[in-house]
């Protein structure tokens, strides 16, 4: 699992991670079972506050995405069925092939499109 | 929550000069705050009285509970200066056998750990280390204390990225060992990586402070694109803290009511409406220009 941060975009770091842990399960870098970096050792590894891994570990078991065990560490949960989420993504990489290739037509550059897709998500991030 | 540092309406005069103007702060226990602050806003002021180094003209400021000034607090609070001040005369080791036994809680593995990562040559002078060395130096013999309380006055000044970087990974690990830090500093982009809290001041005054996280969520950059755009006037509404047009478009700075204000565009014939997060340093330079 390989994090990368960006402190300054505006969103809060324990976003980022949260973001990208559900990322890193989704294209198979983790599965089910797998043991997440401890709280120091990430905020170490990250330079960033351990109440911020807290917050972000936190917030996945709520989700349901990862199992704390006390004194253990954290699981990726079995319920995630890292499968199904798989098949998930292989579905909506078809649809957005197929996106893509219309705006081509249309004549937009992809520059043009790729902001259009930021622009898009960055509005479902704001109305959280 | 418990707090480490608690102010009330403190107030600073040189003469003429005010330097803090009713700064009402809190510090919560546990975890990392970034003090933020132009040059001469008041940070190093602040410390100063944290610290019993120089009084305060009014307010009130406690320190783990107990008023400023208790030697009892003193002894579980660490403090790194700006000038980082050691004896020139000393050699690494020398400094560091004469430091540990003023301190009972000084823990050895984090004096050999430091002493390895920081690559201190032990037998060097003092007086021979360059300004990165200096402070690492400064950092290890604070360190090793595990105080419960560490405040730093701006501690990156002045350093290079590595050493920087070694700076801010050792404070992590003391945060991680339950220490609380308070560090003054205005490179933004650390204080947006490390901490978890700000404070920031302006002027003597606190001007915002919070967990980083909820500031990072409550505001909001909405650009509105229009063929005519309206007057700005349009847009003061509860919520907005700035408006600016540039061109066919208006940007606002907002805190509050961001689906309102968004909302007016289509109302006003936008073309366009985005909403985007704002980083700390826009969202410093935004707050610091209004006042």
């Amino acid at each position: 699992m390989i994090l990368r941060l960006n402190p300054s975009s505006g969103v809060p770091v324990y976003l980022q991670i949260v973001e990208q842990i559900k990322h890193s399960i989704e294209i198979g870098a983790l599965e089910e079972g797998d043991q997440l970096p401890g709280i120091r050792p990430l905020a170490e590894d990250l330079v960033v506050s351990p109440n911020t891994v807290v917050k972000a570990y936190n917030e996945l078991e709520r989700d349901g995405v990862i199992r704390l065990r006390h004194g253990a560490g954290a699981y990726v949960s079995e319920s995630n069925s890292p499968n199904s989420r798989r098949c998930r993504i292989k579905d909506a990489s078809i649809l957005v092939k197929n996106v893509v290739e219309k705006l081509r037509d249309m004549g937009l550059s992809d520059e043009q499109s790729r902001r259009l897709f930021e622009a898009e998500l960055m509005e479902e991030v704001s109305c959280r | 929550m418990n707090t480490v540092v608690e102010t009330t309406d403190l107030t600073k005069r040189f003469g003429e000069n005010t330097a803090l103007n009713g700064l009402t702060m809190t510090v919560p226990q546990g975890g990392i705050v970034g003090f933020l602050g132009r040059n001469g806003s008041g940070k190093s002021t602040t410390i100063k009285i944290l610290l019993d180094v120089i009084r305060r003209t009014s307010g009130e400021a406690l320190l783990l509970g107990e008023p400023t000034g208790s030697v009892a607090v003193r002894r579980r609070i660490g403090f790194l200066g700006e000038d980082k001040r050691l004896y020139p005369y000393m050699t690494v080791e020398e400094i560091i056998e004469f430091t540990r036994p003023f301190f009972s809680t000084w823990r050895k593995e984090t004096e050999s750990r430091l002493l390895r990562d920081f690559e201190l040559p032990r037998n060097c002078k003092v007086s021979s280390l360059s300004k990165g060395m200096r402070t690492k130096l400064g950092l290890l013999l604070n360190l090793c204390r595990h105080a419960e309380f560490l405040i730093l006055d701006e501690p990156s000044e002045g350093l290079d990225p590595v050493v920087a970087e070694q700076m801010l990974q050792s404070l992590v690990q003391q945060a991680a060992d339950g220490t609380t830090i308070f560090f003054s500093s205005h490179q933004i982009s650390e204080v947006e990586q490390i901490a978890d809290h700000i404070i920031v001041i302006e002027k003597g005054r606190v001007i915002l402070q919070g967990p980083l996280d909820h500031v990072q969520q409550k505001f909001r950059r909405i650009n509105l694109v229009f063929d005519d755009p309206p007057p700005a006037e349009a847009f003061r509404v509860d919520g907005v803290d700035h408006v600016s047009l540039q061109g066919r478009t208006i940007s606002i700075l907002a805190s509050r009511n961001i689906d309102d204000i968004a909302a007016l565009g289509p109302l006003l014939a936008a073309k366009s409406v985005e909403v985007q997060p704002v980083g700390l340093k826009e969202l410093f330079l935004e707050k610091v220009r209004e006042r």
